[in-house]
């Protein structure tokens, strides 16, 4: 395997950035399951009001990033700043979007009690979710365009459906910054434009949105922002820049020669 | 059949041991963790014998007190067998709670000379027994003594799924999320794995540590099978909680005498007939199997009714 290359530095529109103002910051962060390192050495800065891909080759520790972001997966050093401050005094700011294989379909609750939950921060403890909160929730499922679904138990929608359940939840914590882990996951093409243009909205709205992704063919068209993701970070910054075919070598390293070579084989075998 | 104001009792008592455990039962069932209930019914033993040598009676605050502790150190030691020793969490609970309960078992028979407890009444339970102490006088009420002990954990069972109802209903579904919006899903989990301890402790003279297990687990699994509703699925645990004593109880006295043996045991009676009830859910709920071979295909065009476009 080839060693990795240190990722380039991008300036960020020429000016200086000081990390109080950047959505995300994240200096020296290292990441290990038993012992063994998933990411390391993160450094990282999001600037605002961007639609940021996370992308990167199966076991690269795109979930793995995001989850150190949430506090939820504990780190082995380093630290990651929501606008200058440690996530557990920005969690107002921070809306998530979990993987749909993460949580159990089969639970007896509906498509709105399931949104209602991204409320639960506002409600407080002890207390029960009301109208307003319902009514929020209701708002939310119309954005990504089930509002006719929130009384059906969530078993009963389609996988897209549970996608725009979840994406809904996220819009109903009204956040400033979005963590979505693969969203794009095995959703119908109605649901991939439903989300498409949810995204487009929240980036309108100067939200900043991180969202992990793996189809590279829609990527320049999806995202603004770029982190290409190995282990290590491979480059950050505007997709026009970073997207290139020298980059993603470097991010999928031997996988994506690997390819070719079966390319290769394949015309050799076909003649 | 001959009623008397003691079975009447015997029901009471049935139906809050049933009720108590079928809250936070199905919170169990919902996570997939049934059998941490299991574990945690057997674990608190050696915490129960701890609390009989240390102060010399049952229903003492001590026993409580251990119980709880031994429960929730049931979860934690699970946690790690499974973290550690590298092995499944099914596995390291059958580790842990094997453990322990036999040691249980040791103090047990260890202080058998001093306590009047035996291992068979560990295991099945006595409800009959229970009403055979001294009552205690609420005004004009005589009270057993272990309808005061399950009606307390009874009524803080109810309150704490009352006051916490979102709080578990989101550490259940997605503990992730909930850590996000700042619901510690770890502690919702150790408040859960206590209570059903000390509900245990409390069922425990009742209906024993095995029986225990189907008031926790077979009327949420019956109610589960029953409705889409969170909030509906724990009423009916209850109600199916409360049938089965009533029910149990009746069968205890009358169906042996039908084969000419003598009354059985009440609590293995009320398992039974929450079984029972289960079969039928499983075969008539909404999703049983008898009710879908009737209703045949037609709700399978459900998703197509959905306007175009908007599926997906």
């Amino acid at each position: 395997m080839k060693p990795f290359v240190d990722p380039p530095v991008i300036p960020v529109d020429g000016r200086p950035e000081h990390p109080d103002n950047l959505p995300l910051s994240i200096h020296d962060l290292t990441v290990a399951y038993h012992r063994k390192p998933v990411i390391w050495d993160i450094e990282l800065n999001i600037p605002e009001g961007k639609l940021v891909g996370v992308v990167g080759p199966n076991g690269a520790g795109k979930s793995t990033l995001l989850k150190a972001c949430l506090d939820l997966v504990p780190k082995t050093s380093g630290e990651v700043k929501i606008y200058g401050e440690s996530y557990k005094k920005q969690r107002s700011l921070i809306g998530y979007v979990p993987q749909r294989e993460s949580v159990d379909w089969d639970f007896p609750v509906s498509a709105l009690d399931v949104v209602a939950m991204g409320t639960y921060r506002k409600i407080g403890w002890f207390k029960w979710v009301g109208k307003a909160q319902k009514k929020l929730a209701r708002e939310a499922l119309e954005r990504v365009g089930i509002g006719h679904l929130g009384d059906r138990q969530i078993s009963q929608l389609s996988g897209g459906q549970q996608q725009r359940v979840f994406l809904a939840r996220a819009l109903a914590q009204d956040a400033k910054v979005y963590f979505m882990d693969e969203p794009f996951a095995a959703v119908d093409a109605a649901t991939e434009q439903a989300i498409v243009a949810l995204l487009k909205e929240l980036n309108k709205a100067g939200k900043t949105c991180l969202v992990v992704h793996h189809d590279l063919a829609t990527v320049k068209r999806y995202f603004d922002w770029l982190v290409l993701l190995n282990m290590r970070v491979v480059a950050s910054g505007p997709t026009a820049e970073i997207f290139t075919k020298d980059n993603l070598q470097k991010t999928y390293g031997g996988k994506l020669s690997l390819l070719d070579d079966v390319a290769e084989a394949l015309r050799h075998v076909g003649r | 059949m001959n009623w008397t104001i003691d079975d009447t009792w015997i029901v009471i008592i049935g139906a809050m041991c049933a009720v108590a455990c079928a809250l936070p039962g199905c919170f169990l069932v919902l996570r997939r963790m049934s059998m941490m209930g299991d574990a945690i019914s057997h674990a608190v033993l050696p915490g129960l014998a701890a609390g009989f040598l240390l102060t010399g009676s049952r229903a003492s605050l001590v026993m409580f007190i251990g119980a709880g502790v031994v429960g929730v150190l049931t979860a934690v030691f699970t946690q790690w067998v499974s973290k550690f020793g590298k092995v499944d969490r099914g596995a390291a609970m059958g580790i842990v709670f094997t453990t322990l309960f036999a040691i249980g078992l040791i103090m047990i028979r260890q202080a058998a000379d001093d306590v009047d407890l035996d291992a068979g009444c560990v295991l099945y339970g006595a409800i009959e027994l229970t009403i055979l102490e001294q009552p205690v006088r609420i005004g004009a009420f005589a009270i057993p003594p272990a309808a005061l002990m399950i009606g307390s954990v009874l009524i803080a069972n109810l309150l704490i799924i009352m006051l916490l109802f979102k709080e578990f209903r989101i550490s259940s579904f997605d503990p992730a999320l909930a850590t996000t919006v700042g619901i510690n899903a770890n502690l919702m989990h150790y408040l859960l794995m206590t209570m059903v301890a000390i509900t245990t402790v409390a069922a425990f003279e009742a209906v024993g540590s095995i029986i225990v297990i189907a008031m926790l687990i077979v009327p949420p699994a019956t109610a589960f099978l029953l409705t889409h509703r969170l909030s509906v699925m724990l009423v009916f645990s209850v109600v199916i909680g409360v049938i089965s004593s009533i029910l149990g109880h009746m069968g205890a006295l009358s169906v042996p005498l039908l084969f000419g043996l003598k009354g059985t045991v009440t609590s293995g009676m009320m398992a039974a007939v929450a079984g029972g009830l289960f079969f039928l859910a499983w075969i008539l709920g909404p999703e049983g199997l008898l009710t879908t071979r009737v209703r045949g295909n037609r709700e399978i065009e459900k998703p197509g009714s959905v306007p175009a476009g908007e599926t997906g």
